[in-house]
């Protein structure tokens, strides 16, 4: 028997097995878009250490998953060429060269798929430790201070034929053609008419790409007349009053895209279809700031319409609910003058960058910013995304894939339909629809999601994640912002096993290891338990593994 | 019943769990008016996140569990992805020796495992690569813990049983020597008896009975990758790890060291940490041919313990109409017994096919009242917020 205090805790527990944190840095800013730069750069020359890192040039196998965003295939081959394409996004930011200068570690093909911060019960770790991974290398990062700004990325929107090559997001499009110049299109159609869709298929009309047409569900486009007047000018007609009933093609991807009217409720007219011919389909139906990070590490998100939907509740020094997270840019919340105007975003990342500093105990010079201001009044991108889920996805013929990752339709959700891979097995849509397994309440996509499977694939959901908010919305009738976030998790970016494996580990990890908790009591057989049981009687034999 | 109003349920359970759900449709099924009130949704705490293996032989509830689990599907009428039989890999001498254990409780109770040198693991399990030698179990087995639960709280309400999920517990009307009332964030439920299975809010909602619980929850993690191709048998783990390949082939395994937390502070959610890098490498040790996969999420979940780590299903002696389970972290598996032990225990005070004498709190009785520390079973010294 050991006596207790010389075992002040359980040596089955996490306790004293941190892994060893190779790095450290002060500063961690997520993301070198323009929030993130202004950050780091705000930061620099102050004495204390930033790490600067971006996951572009994102692994061309990554990018076939569709993640971080809905590539659809349209890389043109020089993605494979890791280097060019590295030397491709240095030359595309020449502020990276500036944040290299002034002393900011820079670190480009990484890619931040977790944040740990130590809170109540996950103490164990010495600190804030970022997981961080590039093409073959899995790490982890001690940080004091984080400032996220990973952007945005598109709402998926299902038709018929949208899971083939040539339909990618907007973003996707953009992030190919401006930062990889490696965007395999050369007519497209855009999808929505938002200020950030117009925004981009004006920035690809520059580059020769051409947008044959805009189509847009309501009845007027929403963005800035002018980019639309600069797409006109190029001979993009806007079908507005119209979506995408079927994208057909052949094994290289979409050759064309058929074309309904339809009225407020977005029911089909009756009017002919109408065909177009491109060879690549832009979703523009909502830029969605990319929280997975922030979720998943625990900082508080709510549906803030003015923000454009679900966005980390800030203060007004972009400070998340955990005081040393803050965001800043796309990922902060997305709105039109915004969008038009890089500024914001930057400033967003100064300010930022300035409570950083302050909490890192180096006082800001000068007069801290007011915090940008969303435009108000808002649109309302809630009713824009039911609006295009229930024209779109709801009416879809050919009952389209909402996942396809797991091949999960529209109908099977709505049922809450058992996954194919289950065949014939007893549907709980005879019995049950939505609201069975959550009576009176809201659907959760979190119930929907392990009952169905949808949004459980690979891509991790970004597919389709804010598809089945709005249909479980529109089932229940329900605002959306009412319908529950589904949570991220890490690793939020699929990391291969190999990698994940590679992360440091204790010795101590090894030497007790066990599959359960590593009581020897718990697995002694009923037939040889003893009748009472204190800590001072207890056996401590070698613990039998857990099963 | 003044104070419980007009709703109520001649046996209410708390806690939404795999146990308590359990309970709830084994009761339903017998034609009592149950009503299962669960704090979140069904199923969103440790139920949920578990390797949803159904092979406890050292449990008095074994022989029930391995009877029940093949027709589980048929008795629930929806699907809980059930497949028979486990594959346990050793990578070396002494996980050998260790998981042998399972062989021996196994064929004391009628059970036949087969022992297996390195090439017949290989051939059986592909992701497998350089192991020691592993065994074939003909018994337990592995479900879809998320869809189990959903299975129990849809076959408990075609029974017409009810659930009140989103509704925690606030208190408890009693009079005399018996529970008449759940008070709830929603509303107030008379009742003729309460059963508590609640996870780790078990000991202090039975404390506000009376009833000592000795509890101490803990968080434990897992991970996920993309699906694989299926291999003949999904119930293969070892290596410290337990889990399965799904049946959509998805690897979901846990394992390594658990962390001790304060039960007021694991209300909201549990945060999965590095310790997935750890369980990746291990993982790719057990499966080298599947190291290319990508893992896609973690779970992580807080799960109760007691000083012992075995469950407990029992009546106490006061209240008279009370009925107290916790599986002790171990509970998917054992569900269907456990909910008939349960509903036993609820029906005619004793369980009718099992001797659950060594799952009473009467083993507690000489518990050391600073039984945590003791054991070291204690969260890390403050750090971080």
């Amino acid at each position: 028997m050991i006596p207790p205090d010389s075992r002040p805790h359980d040596p089955a527990s996490v306790i004293g097995k941190a892994p060893p944190i190779g790095e450290a840095t002060d500063l961690l800013v997520i993301g070198a878009g323009p929030a993130g730069v202004s950050a780091a750069l705000a930061a620099a020359g102050r004495g204390v250490r930033i790490t600067l890192v971006d996951e572009n040039p994102v692994p061309s196998s990554v990018m076939g998953e569709e993640v971080p965003l809905q590539f659809g295939a349209r890389m043109s081959a020089v993605v494979a060429n890791r280097n060019a394409m590295l030397e491709a996004v240095f030359e595309a930011n020449p502020q990276l060269a500036e944040a290299l200068e002034r002393g900011i570690d820079v670190r480009l093909g990484t890619a931040v798929w977790g944040l740990f911060p130590q809170r109540r019960t996950t103490r164990w770790i010495g600190g804030h430790v970022a997981g961080l991974a590039d093409a073959q290398r899995a790490y982890l990062l001690g940080f004091k201070q984080v400032i996220v700004a990973c952007g945005r990325r598109d709402m998926g929107l299902a038709f018929q034929g949208w899971e083939r090559p040539g339909v990618m997001g907007a973003s996707a499009a953009y992030r190919l053609a401006k930062t990889y110049g490696a965007l395999d299109a050369r007519t497209a159609v855009l999808l929505g008419a938002g200020t950030e869709a117009l925004q981009i298929a004006d920035a690809l009309a520059a580059q020769g790409v051409r947008i044959a047409a805009v189509i847009e569900q309501a009845e007027a486009a929403g963005g800035p007349a002018r980019l639309l007047a600069r797409l006109t000018g190029r001979g993009t007609r806007v079908l507005t009053g119209r979506v995408i009933r079927e994208a057909s093609g052949d094994a290289r991807g979409v050759t064309a895209v058929k074309v309904a009217a339809v009225d407020g409720l977005g029911r089909d007219t009756g009017r002919a279809l109408e065909t177009l011919e491109c060879d690549t389909v832009l979703l523009g139906v909502g830029a969605v700031a990319a929280i997975e990070l922030i979720e998943a590490s625990g900082c508080a998100v709510g549906f803030q319409p003015q923000r454009g939907g679900h966005v980390p509740v800030l203060d007004a020094s972009q400070r998340t609910s955990l005081p040393y997270v803050y965001a800043a840019g796309d990922c902060a919340g997305i709105w039109a003058s915004k969008t038009l105007s890089e500024a914001v975003a930057c400033r967003e990342g100064a300010i930022a960058a300035r409570a950083a500093l302050e909490a890192l105990g180096v006082r800001g010079e000068g007069e801290p910013e007011e915090p940008p201001v969303p435009d108000w009044p808002p649109r309302d991108v809630a009713l824009e995304r039911l609006a295009w889920v229930r024209a779109s996805v709801l009416r879809a013929p050919g009952r389209p894939w909402v996942c396809p990752c797991e091949q999960v339709t529209c109908d099977d959700i709505l049922s809450l339909r058992p996954p194919r891979y289950l065949g014939g097995q007893r549907e709980a849509a005879e019995t049950y629809g939505l609201g069975s397994a959550a009576p009176a309440a809201v659907p959760d996509p979190d119930m929907v999601k392990r009952l169905t499977r949808a949004g459980m694939g690979p891509c991790q959901g970004r597919r389709c994640r804010e598809q089945i908010a709005a249909l479980l919305a529109l089932a229940a009738d329900r605002p959306l912002a009412d319908v529950p976030l589904a949570t991220y998790r890490p690793p939020v970016r699929p990391l291969r096993l190999d990698q994940l494996a590679q992360l440091p580990e204790s010795p101590a990890m090894a030497e007790h290891w066990d599959s359960w908790f590593g009581m020897a009591t718990q697995w002694v057989p009923f037939w040889r338990v003893p009748s009472s049981y204190a800590v001072a009687t207890r056996c401590t034999g070698e613990p039998g593994a857990g099963e | 019943m003044s104070r419980a109003g007009s709703e109520g349920a001649a046996v209410i359970v708390v806690g939404g769990g795999v146990t308590g759900l359990s309970a709830g449709w084994w009761l339903a099924r017998d034609g009592t008016d149950v009503l299962v009130i669960e704090a979140g949704a069904i199923g969103s705490a440790a139920s949920g996140r578990n390797g949803g293996g159904c092979s406890h032989h050292h449990s008095p509830l074994f022989l029930e569990e391995q009877r029940l689990w093949p027709m589980l599907d048929e008795l629930l009428g929806y699907p809980t992805e059930f497949r028979p039989n486990r594959i346990r890999i050793a990578l070396d001498e002494r996980q050998f020796r260790l998981y042998r254990r399972a062989l021996e409780n196994g064929a004391r109770q009628g059970y036949r495992t087969d022992v297996l040198d390195a090439k017949q693991i290989r051939a059986l399990v592909p992701f497998a690569g350089e192991v020691y030698g592993g065994y074939f179990h003909h018994f337990g087995g592995h479900a879809n813990p998320h869809r189990t639960v959903q299975a129990y709280a849809w076959a408990l309400q075609d029974h017409g049983g009810r659930i009140l999920q989103h509704a925690p517990v606030l208190g408890f009307d009693t009079r005399g020597n018996r529970v008449v009332g759940v008070r709830t964030s929603r509303s107030a439920f008379a009742c003729d008896h309460l059963v508590i299975a609640a996870g780790p809010a078990t000991g202090a909602l039975a404390a506000q009975l009376g009833v000592s619980v000795p509890l101490m929850s803990a968080r434990a993690e897992m991970i996920v990758t993309e699906p694989l191709a299926l291999m003949q048998t999904g119930g293969v783990d070892g290596n410290g790890l337990y889990g399965r390949q799904t049946l959509r082939g998805n690897l979901a395994y846990g394992g390594g060291p658990h962390e001790w937390v304060e039960l007021q502070d694991t209300g909201g959610r549990a945060y999965s940490t590095v310790l997935q890098g750890s369980i990746a490498r291990r993982l790719r040790a057990l499966f080298p041919q599947a190291a290319h996969a990508r893992v896609i999420r973690s779970w992580a979940g807080f799960i109760e313990n007691t000083p012992d780590g075995r469950p407990v299903i029992d009546r106490p002696a006061s209240p008279g109409n009370l009925t107290i389970a916790t599986l002790s972290s171990v509970g998917f598996g054992l569900s269907p017994a456990a909910g008939r032990a349960v509903r036993d225990l609820v029906v005619s005070g004793t369980c009718g096919f099992a001797d659950l004498s060594t799952l009473g709190l009467g083993r507690f009785a000489g518990l050391e009242p600073g039984w945590r520390a003791l054991q070291g079973w204690l969260p890390a010294a403050a750090g971080g917020e």
